[in-house]
């Protein structure tokens, strides 16, 4: 398959980064959305240096009624329709201030959750129609089970994955894909305060496996890939078993 | 954090990564220090109980003119990154270290040299402008007719005189990503001086020497020069690396055996008369980088690099001296590298590249028998009026520091307050 314009929200993550620079040199066309104009520009530079003809829009993606405007100006942008989105806008809760106070819980379910939803929707119903388009959403290994020190966050992209799964079938027929990306840990801004250790990848490598899945139409997709069959051991252990573990 | 010499190790308060360029320095006690890829050998990329700012993710592009090979870039971008974009648009930087695994500003601090000194001078003479962050919340835009003083002293600066965010360099033109090789034995001292002269038609030479030879053969071993090829063929990617030395090896693996077994068997591949071949840039110019973590060879205790350059005129009995010195002391230099510097003047204030030869010794740290090796060594370069090499080094002394340097004093009265290093505290307590 091959992509000639595509959206990225979140622009400024380093994850979608790195997947904006393995594609920028086949010189794509990108449209980059994200809150903070200083590093936006940062990034558009860095692209457009690369090869890629890219254009950017200043936006807080909490705010879902603007989605469908930002859409309509990333199709101008991009002198067409939507070939691929990639969501990859995400924060990680501070787990013990949300447990002290629940306006921060629907702050973080609207970020990690509603409007990654939201956008998923609005391009699923252009792309529908259309009968071609790929959306590719990042979600979390954290999503498949709630684990004690950070449920929130959890929860949050636990939602996201079952909401792209109906998704995915909903449009199975009409020949638009969705894609799951389920990173496991990766050293980035988002995660500057922890140990690293031997399971951490560099925001390089999920970038990899992000476009092989939008070159060779993956589904849902664990990064690295030995993140499978850990999540799978920990999705089928007994519950009873499960709550006593301090992960 | 270590450096790649794994000597000397030391704790420090923080790392902290630095993403953006626009934001300025960090609120922290006691003094910082930037860290590139941590590439140099001994305590010049390290500030021990200090911070260090980690810059690897400072890695955008900020313009490429393609048509005029200008390059804007930010601090922590690496020179094999640098490659993979402008090879294929016909640019090459004009130099480059032993391996592309260094970052820009690491490459400004130390103001690196390449093979191609002769030629091309240091690092810092293709640098046109850069920014740098100081502690007082400054940002200054030095280049060689702005903020002159500025620029100077962060060229071949270690680091000391702010954090550079980004940096334009000039690159140069080539018409092809391959290289015209030439290789052959060199049987003495006397041959490296006669074959440098006789190549001064290659924009590239170096001689890799074994230090194990003594008496009428030292200075044996293998003369390589290069241009940057002529024939445009499809430009190739350097493949990713895909040997590595996993851990430490144990210390006895590099004995003087296993590297006379090595130097023998190296020197026995060179032909009598030049061998010509056409190689990747990469395989030319960053043989090691295919095996990472190379470094891990030495093992747990470490290894020190000693490079020093001496002036041209005795050059020849100093470096004998120093030949004679090691191989005297029974030690086995595995990586050791002779080149003759072009006559320039110096880019930076304390740029270590200038006129003279330079040889460089790769030793296993086995402790005082080592340091005591390697304080005779200097005491020859200070005879001869040279310098020891700050980014390899991990123990000269202050004194000798002082007379490789002698402007150093104007370095320290431009550091930033609030910067730092273990080396710059060991030089100049
Ligand atoms: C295999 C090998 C071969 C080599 N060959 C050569 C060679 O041929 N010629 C040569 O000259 N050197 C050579 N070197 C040494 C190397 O080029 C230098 O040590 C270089 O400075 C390392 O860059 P780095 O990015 O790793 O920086 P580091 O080692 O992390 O730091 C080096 C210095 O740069 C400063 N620094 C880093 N980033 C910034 C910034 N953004 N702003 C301000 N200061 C900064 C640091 O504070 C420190 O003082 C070689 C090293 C190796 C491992
Ligand atoms: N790092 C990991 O270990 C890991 C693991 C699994 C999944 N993920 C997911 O991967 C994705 C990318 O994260 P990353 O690791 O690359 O970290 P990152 O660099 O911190 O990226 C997160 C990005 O989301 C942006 N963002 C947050 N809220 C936003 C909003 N309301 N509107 C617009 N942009 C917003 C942030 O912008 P600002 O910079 O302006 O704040 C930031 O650029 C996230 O969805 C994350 O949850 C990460």
């Amino acid at each position: 398959m091959s992509f000639e314009r595509i959206v990225i929200f979140g622009a400024t993550s380093a994850i979608a980064q790195a997947t904006a620079r393995r594609v920028a040199a086949r010189g794509v066309r990108l449209h980059l959305v994200a809150r903070d104009a200083a590093k936006l520009e940062a990034v558009r530079a860095d692209l457009a240096a690369r090869g890629a003809t890219v254009t950017a829009a200043v936006a807080d993606l909490d705010v879902t009624t603007h989605h469908a405007k930002l859409l309509d100006e990333a199709e101008r942008a991009l002198g067409g329709s939507i070939d691929a989105a990639l969501i990859a806008q995400g924060t990680l809760p501070d787990q013990a201030a949300c447990e002290r106070d629940f306006t921060r819980v629907e702050a973080e379910i609207r970020t990690n959750f509603l409007g990654p939803a939201s956008l998923a929707s609005e391009l699923a119903n252009r792309f529908e129609p259309r009968g071609a388009g790929c959306i590719v959403a990042i979600s979390s290994v954290a999503g498949d089970r709630g684990r004690a020190s950070n449920y929130v966050y959890g929860s949050a992209k636990g939602a996201l994955s079952i909401f792209l799964g109906g998704l995915r079938s909903r449009l199975h027929a009409s020949g638009v894909h969705v894609v799951t990306v389920k990173p496991g840990f990766v050293d980035t801004p988002m995660t500057a305060a922890f140990k690293k250790g031997a399971l951490w990848s560099p925001p390089e490598r999920i970038a990899r496996g992000i476009v092989a899945a939008l070159e060779h139409g993956g589904t849902e997709v664990y990064l690295p890939w030995f993140w499978w069959p850990i999540l799978f051991v920990i999705r089928h252990l007994p519950e009873a078993i499960f709550v006593r573990l301090k992960i | 954090m270590r450096s790649w010499g794994n000597y000397p190790k030391v704790e420090h308060a923080a790392v902290i990564p630095l993403h953006w360029r626009h934001l300025g320095l960090p609120r922290i006690e006691g003094t910082m220090l930037p860290s590139g890829l941590a590439r140099s050998y001994g305590d010049s990329c390290l500030n021990e109980g200090g911070t260090l700012l980690a810059t690897a993710g400072l890695d955008r592009l900020i313009a490429f003119d393609r048509a005029s090979g200008v390059l804007r870039c930010e601090a922590g971008m690496s020179l094999a990154q640098i490659l993979q974009v402008a090879v294929p648009a016909g640019w090459f930087l004009p130099v480059v270290p032993g391996t592309s695994q260094v970052t820009v500003g690491g490459a400004i601090a130390n103001d690196i040299h390449g093979k191609n000194h002769h030629a091309a001078g240091s690092f810092g003479e293709h640098v046109r402008r850069l920014e740098l962050v100081r502690s007082d919340g400054t940002r200054r835009e030095c280049s060689p007719d702005s903020e002159t003083a500025l620029f100077r002293a962060t060229i071949g600066g270690l680091g000391l005189t702010g954090l550079v965010t980004w940096a334009e360099l000039q690159l140069r033109a080539i018409a092809s990503p391959a290289f015209e090789v030439e290789t052959m034995r060199m049987e003495n001292l006397e041959h490296f001086f006669a074959l440098s002269e006789a190549s001064a038609g290659f924009e590239y030479h170096v001689a890799w020497v074994d230090a194990l030879a003594r008496g009428g053969d030292a200075g044996r071993g293998v003369f390589i020069r290069a241009n940057h090829s002529t024939v445009a063929e499809a430009s190739q990617a350097p493949s990713d690396s895909h040997l590595a030395v996993p851990f430490d090896l144990p210390a006895a693996t590099l004995n003087r055996h296993s590297v006379a077994l090595f130097n023998a068997m190296y020197r026995a591949r060179a032909p009598r008369h030049w061998r010509e071949e056409r190689v990747p840039y990469s395989r030319y110019l960053f043989p090691l980088d295919g095996v990472a973590h190379w470094n891990r060879m030495y093992g747990e205790p470490g290894f020190v690099q000693h490079q020093c350059v001496v002036p041209r005129a005795d050059a020849p009995s100093r470096v004998r001296s120093i030949l004679e010195a090691v191989a005297a002391a029974g030690d086995a230099s595995f990586l050791s590298v002779l080149k003759v510097f072009g006559d320039r003047e110096p880019a930076g204030l304390l740029s270590f590249a200038r006129p003279g030869v330079t040889l460089a010794l790769d030793l296993p740290m086995r402790g005082a028998q080592t340091l005591e090796l390697l304080e005779r060594l200097d005491t020859i370069v200070r005879d001869a009026g040279g310098a020891i090499y700050p980014a390899k080094d991990a123990r000269m002394s202050p004194g000798t520091f002082r007379a490789s340097f002698p402007r150093w004093g104007e370095l320290e009265a431009l550091r930033d307050p609030a910067f730092s290093s273990s080396f710059w505290r060991r030089v100049t307590p």
